[in-house]
């Protein structure tokens, strides 16, 4: 029987090109190279893996397509997965990750359930165990598809290598379109290895009972228009959806034709620049001041791209009741999900925005808008000048955030874990561009930051990227650094260390009567571990020490850990204690 | 609010795993399943659902738009009672001899509309079709003349509202036909040697 490269060899002589294959008639191939067929044609180009035994042929297919794809081997399932993440929400293209059967595809499962939850488009191929295995607890495998079925847009397992091309071109399709999200394909091993007559790949642009985008009403765009013409404090608030959408143009034009103050979500931040002059902050548990307490006192609340998590909300029965509420979102289910909505505008905001700008009087809301600057005054005086400019011997968070930014200038990507050091982060980061503001939102998965920021420079290696972690997120998914070490990616490791699980540390004294119970964690001397993987670093505490150690970082070739230790029992404010409302926001 | 029955029909692809994809929707809100029907419609490649639950109108009308976000969901509909036309069907085994000697138990079989699906020596099978409290009510009968078995089916139900739905879903199927359904033809291939 002829291997595969001699078959290839033979129809060389008869096409162009090898690789990628045209679409001839008659080319026998095996069903990994479809997998990479499919793979190229969709314009992919980084593949964050971790080989195994369900997923060899496709490996071994992989051997061959050094120059036309690029793989990049990581250390765990899960570093790949948040990888994936990274890259898809630097690039706005999709991510994809290659796993093996059994422990490898349930290693993905924490990044699955935060891509959900994040809509962030990935799609994810795991080997699976032979066809005629399945169901019989045979050597590594594992459930997958029913593990994953809550936590993806769509899955399905193939077992037929004819059926590779149109599942992988769908589920591209509905990785990308509508509300992005994770796909899962399972691919068993006989489908990996079977020959198949390949008739070419082409991209999905239609499945029947799946309407990406709703359709938009017009009426409801018109009603929107009047509501906002009319009223006297309109207040806009948007989320990723804006970015998702691509219609960050669309949505300045939209703000400013009448001048309306914009607040961030987290995830929604840098849709708009941060020095934007109508924008007046972020929501949420640690957003701004005037944001959260003017949100109950607006009189015309537009939402667009953002789903009221009750981070944001606090208290839904205290939220924004006064106000007539219009909600731009193209997933039909999360209007009125949370907030009852006044009008909805279904329909993807790239189209809405431009209807609904078309359609707004130009409007000078001045008086209004002071009404912010007022709070943020206030705001600066009890929290902000105190964690930018602190007069205490310990480095506070804010101000390593603030004199980034005077690095940067505003043009870095910034990833962020989870905890105080998010928090602090997303508040006073600056950004000029969008697609800057990496980090897991819905989910709060730590250990993301570490392997997202590698994921995140691969999607934009023009692009400085800075990781923003704390001491015990980076022990979560610390073994990416191997994945720094192999491939030279240069990315910037800030750990900001305050010796405890800080987040939780805060909530444990102010509502706990300061029982730190387990949240004092130790943490290895991250300078020497970096160096044991090659990588170059140090550790600073003075304020003196600061700039020096972080112009070194960022002007460092290749990458670079710079450990910062910061105050060990700081807190973040303000904060909206859980069960309050948003106007209970407390200031310190 | 308060809750009520709706029952909910939802028309999707037919495609292995849906079925679990759609039950999970009600058992991540920990909410109960009164009765699940899930059977082809007059188009081979769609099916239909029909689930009962007993929840508010605001929590059936989420439930309903997170189920239609499923990618082979059709369409989803949520019906209360008065709403739609609906049966249930059980199956009574009894013993013949009660049967053949007590005319009440026959009276009891005329009276609840039974049909008589097997006659064996030992025992019959006898079939209703109807409404919960008409089902119930023949069990409850039945029992002092010795029911050995029975099983309810699930809830069927049809729209009364549902003008041009079958022309809609023969057109639906005309205009885009549906994918082939693969299943996993290697299960009976164990004993064959795979390589690698």
């Amino acid at each position: 029987m002829e291997t595969i490269n001699e078959v290839i060899e033979i129809k060389a002589e008869q096409t162009t090109s090898q690789f990628p294959l045209q679409g001839t008639e008659g080319v026998e191939v095996t069903g990994s190279v479809a997998v990479l067929e499919a793979l190229i044609a969709e314009g992919v180009t980084a593949i964050f893996g971790y080989p195994g035994g369900a997923i060899m042929p496709i490996y071994d297919a992989l051997y061959d397509y050094e120059t036309k794809l690029n793989h990049i081997l990581v250390r765990h399932e899960q570093g790949g997965i948040h990888a994936a993440q990274g890259f898809a929400r630097a690039s706005g293209k999709t991510g994809v990750v290659f796993a093996t059967s059994g422990p490898g595809a349930t290693n993905l499962v924490t990044g699955l359930a935060d891509a959900m939850i994040d809509s962030t488009p990935i799609v994810c191929i795991t080997g699976q165990v032979f066809a005629h295995l399945l169901g019989t607890d045979a050597f590594q495998e594992t459930d997958v598809i029913n593990i994953t079925t809550p936590i993806t847009k769509w899955n399905y397992q193939v077992t037929d290598a004819n059926e590779i091309p149109s599942v992988l071109a769908k589920a591209f399709y509905i990785a990308g379109s509508g509300r992005p999200g994770p796909v899962l394909i399972d691919i068993t091993k006989n489908a990996q290895l079977q020959l198949f007559d390949y008739k070419g790949y082409t991209k999905c642009e239609h499945v029947r009972s799946y309407r990406p985008k709703p359709i938009i009403r017009k009426e409801f765009v018109e009603e929107a228009a009047a509501l906002i013409n009319a009223a006297k404090k309109p207040f806009v608030i948007f989320g990723q959806g804006v970015i998702l959408g691509k219609a960050e143009k669309e949505f300045a034009d939209f703000i400013e034709k009448a001048n309306l103050p914009a607040a961030w979500t987290i995830m929604g931040m840098s849709a708009i620049p941060t020095d934007h002059p109508l924008g007046v902050g972020m929501l949420g548990m640690h957003g701004n001041y005037g944001p959260n307490v003017l949100t109950n006192e607006c009189d015309v609340l537009i939402a667009v791209g953002m789903r009221f998590d009750d981070r944001v909300t606090g208290r839904l029965d205290k939220y924004a009741k006064q106000a007539k509420v219009i909600h731009l979102d193209i997933d039909p289910s999360e209007i009125d999900k949370n907030v009852k909505t006044t009008v909805p505008v279904w329909g993807d905001c790239k189209e809405t925005l431009p209807m609904l700008t078309e359609l707004l009087h130009r409007n000078d809301h001045s008086p209004w808008l002071q009404k912010f600057a007022d709070y943020a005054k206030e705001e600066e005086t009890t929290c902000i000048t105190p964690e930018l400019n602190p007069t205490s011997e310990a480095l506070t968070m804010g101000e390593v955030i603030k004199t980034l930014n005077e690095l940067t200038e505003g043009n870095a990507i910034i990833v962020t874990d989870v905890g105080q050091h998010q928090m602090v982060a997303c508040r006073y980061a600056k950004y000029n561009n969008s697609k800057s503001n990496v980090t897991s939102g819905g989910l709060g998965t730590m250990g993301f930051a570490l392997p997202a920021a590698i994921g995140a420079k691969y999607g934009a290696p023009e692009t400085t990227v800075v990781a923003v972690i704390g001491d015990g997120g980076v022990q979560m998914t610390i073994q990416e650094l191997g994945t720094i070490m192999q491939t030279g990616v240069d990315v910037k490791i800030m750990i900001l260390n305050n010796q405890f699980l800080g987040m939780v540390r805060q909530w444990q004294e102010l509502f706990m009567e300061k029982r730190y119970s387990f949240t004092n964690i130790q943490s290895p001397d991250f300078v020497k571990v970096a160096a044991a993987y090659n990588i170059d670093g140090q550790r600073i505490s003075e304020r003196t020490e600061l700039k020096t150690a972080l112009k070194h970082m960022l002007d460092h070739e290749g990458s670079y850990l710079l450990e910062v230790m910061v105050g060990k029992e700081n807190n973040v404010f303000p904060m909206v204690p859980q069960g309050c409302s948003v106007s209970e926001i407390r200031l310190k | 609010m308060n809750k009520s029955e709706y029952t909910i029909t939802v028309y999707t692809e037919n495609q292995i795993g849906l079925l679990n994809r759609i039950a999970i929707i009600f058992s991540r809100r920990k909410i109960n399943v009164d009765s699940l029907n899930t059977s082809p419609t007059e188009v081979e490649s769609v099916h239909r659902f029909t689930i009962v639950i007993n929840e508010t109108e605001d929590v059936v009308r989420k439930l309903c738009r997170q189920i239609e976000k499923q990618v082979d969901v059709l369409k989803a509909f949520y019906n209360t009672e008065d709403e739609i036309v609906w049966q249930e069907m059980g199956l009574y085994k009894v013993p013949t001899d009660e049967v053949a000697e007590k005319v009440k138990v026959e009276r009891l079989l005329r009276q609840y509309g039974a049909r008589a699906v097997v006659i064996r020596k030992d025992y019959t099978v006898f079939e209703t079709t109807g409404h919960r409290e008409e089902t119930d009510g023949l069990i409850k009968a039945l029992e002092p003349y010795g029911l050995i078995e029975f099983v309810r089916s699930a809830r069927i139900a049809v729209i009364k509202d549902s003008s041009g739905f079958h022309e809609k879903l023969k057109s639906y199927e005309l205009s885009t036909p549906g994918d082939e359904l693969v299943e996993n033809e290697f299960l009976n291939q164990q004993d064959e040697v795979f390589t690698m």
